[in-house]
């Protein structure tokens, strides 16, 4: 898209730069440490899964046993190896012994050649199918090239039974929807396991779990062909399962994972440490399976008022960059996200919502971002709020957004019934017809009100990352400066599961995401760090 | 006398009412004679469906209008609000404490189970407040405990006993498959539990309360969407003060 606000070049890639120097020491941590989910993902990509007769999935058996005796910096995998040479089985019987009571953690090590080659094959498999399923995306997409509509019409199923989500993602899709998001129920982002099997009892969502996203994704595949338009599937890719869940999805060919750097540590008051290791391995996954993640910026602007505070939008939205590409993530998988909230009685709100999406745009014009609709505001008034989404779509496709998540206009009342969502995509779709073009015929007034407004937000966001850098990144969140909360370095959920990694840490999985991504082992910083432009 | 009232569209008593719904059958004309059939069934008349749409292979959405039968006496109606009544101003609310109560009054607040939603607590209870109302915690003569989200009933019984509440106030903003029914109940059977539900003014409010639920449920009162400090803080103070009486 052309280049309408005149953005001085030298201040974006300054700030560019504070993020890189605010990320290093970050990513000086995370090459050092480990994490009980890290360790899991790693096994369910090595192919460890089912759970015990209590539902305790069967990585979480393995992990908590080499935990409790100290195996764990060793890296899972080993022992898991290990185990398949002794016992001489395949991962599933294996997993059902250790389902019964095995404890792999018990065995003596046998030969670290025969292991190592076991492991490597393992992940290999893993990857495999991972690479798999990536190509049949891409396979898909070609197919149905020029199909879906631009941006991507995303709609949340949330009924709690999968079962149901797939009869409403199917009627989503046939209106128009290009991406299925199955919101996940209240309270899964603070359970550490993902739990196993199909379900069908959630609150506000469904659960997570790799059998869901089977059954979607093959709901979601028979959609597609009959409407010959590749209807993308989305989880949340977040909270104390973060890599398990990404490894899941790389599994079943999810195609999008809500993942921030930081959400859980804001939101979900859970250990900063822990989230920064644990988002770091799962957007190498997600990177590996060529899907694209979406970054949560939005939240900031539920607790926060977004005039006020819509340099913290833009100053995240650079540091998860940041760390997206040190992960290997290519700009073209990195959803940024961002949200229309102003307050609607706000005079001339509607050229400030401009600014800020035009200006993602034109900082970030590779990058899919990822736009959501109005929620704060939304009331009980269904007709406002059906206005308020027409603004929404308009502003969408005006300022060129890649992935555009479809206001509810009963926002405020109740999760998406099916008649609400069909409401969203004839709006949208209207609107999005109707000025199709648009985009390419308006200029700003280099005097006005909206270019002037996004370079404030650029200039204010330069000064808030400065002083990021100077305090760290880590005291910036104890001190509030983020969303308002704060969040101690070493408080929060899921601390207890960070381990440092021993000098004999072994973990093939990793490295073989690594090579794949062209990161290397010890230095996962620089790589990537010419992107985003 | 009698005062009915019906719906109005465009002629007093006409009873217009819009209604819009879906059903889980294919678009087509039986679809919309089924639309219109099951607007009478309820009770309407001259029934419309002014816009029928097919939303997948068997399901349709309707726009309809149709004439209401019924009306009420709007005399015989009683409201169902908290905040009937004029409410007192933070300064008020604190100079009747120091009258009438004559201490600090010490408030604990949370949104409880899993609830994650903090907007609506903080803005009873933070110092900011909300829409210009400031919160409880700017209140003199109010101590306020905000705990913020997702916190057990039991942390929040506890906590309340240790710092000697006068009031409880819970928020739930997720009611979901009616979770919250299920974790209001719980709270005050922990409270009678510990033989300690007399103790506490206990003060429910979310977007989807009503204060006949929370009534049912067990609480003093119910707060919808739209209340601000004031208004709770001076129901607080009133119930503190006639529950000393009572004594
Ligand atoms: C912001 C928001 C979020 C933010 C919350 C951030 C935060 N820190 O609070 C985030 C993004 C985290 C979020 C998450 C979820 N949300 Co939400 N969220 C909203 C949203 C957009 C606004 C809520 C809000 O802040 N309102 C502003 C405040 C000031 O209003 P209020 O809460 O009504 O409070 C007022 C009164 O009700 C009253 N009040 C409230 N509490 C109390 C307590 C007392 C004691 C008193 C006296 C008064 C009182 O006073 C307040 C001031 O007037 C609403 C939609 C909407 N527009 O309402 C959805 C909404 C509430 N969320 C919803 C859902 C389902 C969820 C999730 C479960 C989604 C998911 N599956 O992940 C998760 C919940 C996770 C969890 N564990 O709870 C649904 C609830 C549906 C329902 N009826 O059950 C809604 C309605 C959206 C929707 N249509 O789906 N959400």
């Amino acid at each position: 898209m052309k280049d309408k606000l005149g953005l001085p070049r030298d201040r974006i890639d300054g700030a560019r730069d504070l993020a890189d120097k605010i990320t290093r020491p970050i990513l000086g941590f995370v090459e050092k440490h480990t994490t009980v989910t890290v360790e899991r993902a790693t096994l369910r990509l090595a192919g460890c899964d089912g759970a015990d007769r209590e539902g305790v999935p069967v990585p979480n058996l393995v992990v908590d046993q080499l935990e409790a005796s100290g195996r764990l910096e060793e890296g899972a995998l080993l022992w898991y190896a290990n185990a398949l040479i002794r016992e001489g089985r395949d991962p599933g019987e294996l997993d059902a012994r250790i389902a019964a009571g095995l404890k792999i953690g018990d065995l003596p090590l046998g030969d670290r050649e025969a292991i190592r080659r076991k492991g490597e094959a393992l992940a290999r498999a893993g990857l495999d199918r991972v690479a798999a399923n990536r190509a049949t995306r891409e396979a898909l997409l070609d197919r149905w090239k020029g199909r879906n509509n631009d941006p991507l019409l995303y709609l949340i199923v949330a009924t709690g039974n999968i079962h149901e989500d797939v009869k409403q993602a199917r009627a989503a899709a046939m209106r128009g929807a290009d991406v299925i998001a199955v919101i996940r129920t209240t309270a899964q982002s603070l359970l550490d396991y993902v739990p196993y099997g199909a379900t069908t009892e959630g609150f506000g969502g469904t659960y997570a779990t790799q059998e869901n996203f089977r059954i979607m994704r093959a709901a979601l595949d028979e959609v597609s062909e009959k409407e010959g338009r590749y209807i993308r599937l989305t989880n949340y890719a977040s909270g104390l399962c973060m890599p398990e869940i990404a490894a899941m999805g790389a599994l079943e060919r999810l195609d999008m994972m809500l993942n921030d750097s930081m959400y859980g540590i804001l939101f979900r008051d859970i250990n900063p440490y822990r989230t920064f290791v644990d988002q770091n391995f799962s957007r190498m996954i997600n990177a590996a399976a060529g899907i694209i993640i979406n970054t949560g910026e939005d939240n900031y602007l539920t607790t926060s008022d977004a005039v006020e505070k819509a340099y913290t939008v833009l100053a995240s939205q650079f540091l998860n960059e940041r760390l997206a590409l040190a992960a290997g993530l290519k700009p073209w998988q990195i959803g940024l996200g961002h949200a229309f909230e102003m307050d609607p009685t706000l005079k001339n709100g509607f050229l400030l919502e401009f600014a800020q999406a035009q200006m993602a745009r034109e900082i970030f014009p590779e990058h899919p971002l990822k736009y959501m609709p109005p929620t704060k505001f939304m009331s009980g008034d269904i007709f406002k709020g059906l206005a308020m989404d027409t603004l929404f779509n308009f502003v969408s496709k005006a300022t060129g957004q890649g992935i555009h998540l479809l206001g509810m206009l009963t926002e405020a009342i109740h999760t998406p019934f099916m008649m609400d969502r069909h409401i969203a995509v004839d709006n949208a779709k209207y609107v999005m017809d109707n000025i199709a073009s648009f985009a390419d015929e308006i200029e700003f007034n280099k005097e006005g009100l909206i270019v002037k407004r996004a370079h404030e937000v650029l200039e204010r966001t330069l000064a808030f990352l400065e002083e990021v850098e100077a305090k760290g990144l880590f005291d910036s969140i104890a001190e509030g400066l983020f969303a308002d909360v704060k969040r101690p370095r070493d408080g929060g959920k899921g601390f207890g599961g960070i381990v440092e990694k021993s000098g004999e840490y072994w973990n093939p999985v990793e490295e073989s995401l690594k090579a794949t991504l062209g990161l290397r082992v010890g230095d996962g910083r620089r790589n990537g760090a010419e992107g985003g432009r | 006398m009698a005062t009915i009232v019906r719906p109005y569209g465009d002629t007093l008593d006409d009873g217009k009412v819009q209604l819009s719904f879906s059903l889980p059958v294919a678009e087509g004309p039986k679809a919309r004679e089924a639309a219109r059939l099951i607007v009478e069934s309820w009770g309407f008349r001259d029934c419309e469906v002014v816009h029928s749409a097919p939303m997948s292979e068997d399901f349709t959405f309707f726009v309809a209008y149709a004439k209401a039968q019924g009306g009420i006496d709007f005399e015989l109606v009683v409201a169902d609000d908290a905040r009937e009544g004029e409410s007192m101003s933070m300064d008020e609310v604190d100079a009747f404490i120091r009258e009438r109560i004559g201490r600090k009054v010490v408030v604990v607040g949370a949104c409880t189970g899993f609830d994650a939603h903090t907007v609506g607590i903080d803005a009873i209870m933070n110092m900011k407040g909300y829409n210009h109302h400031y919160g409880l915690e700017r209140y003199a003569m109010i101590e306020a405990h905000n705990l913020g989200a997702q916190v057990t009933n039991e942390r929040l019984v506890e906590y309340s006993a240790k710092v000697k509440a006068d009031a409880i106030l819970v928020s739930q903003v997720v009611t979901q498959k009616d979770v919250h029914i299920a974790n209001m109940t719980q709270l005050v059977e922990l409270l009678e539990a510990r033989g300690e539900r007399s103790r506490y003014v206990l003060v429910a409010g979310g977007p989807r309360l009503s204060n006949k639920l929370a009534i049912e449920l067990g609480y003093d009162v119910g707060f919808g969407r739209g209340s601000y400090a004031n208004e709770v803080a001076t129901w607080v103070v009133n119930r503190i003060v006639d529950k000393a009486k009572a004594r």
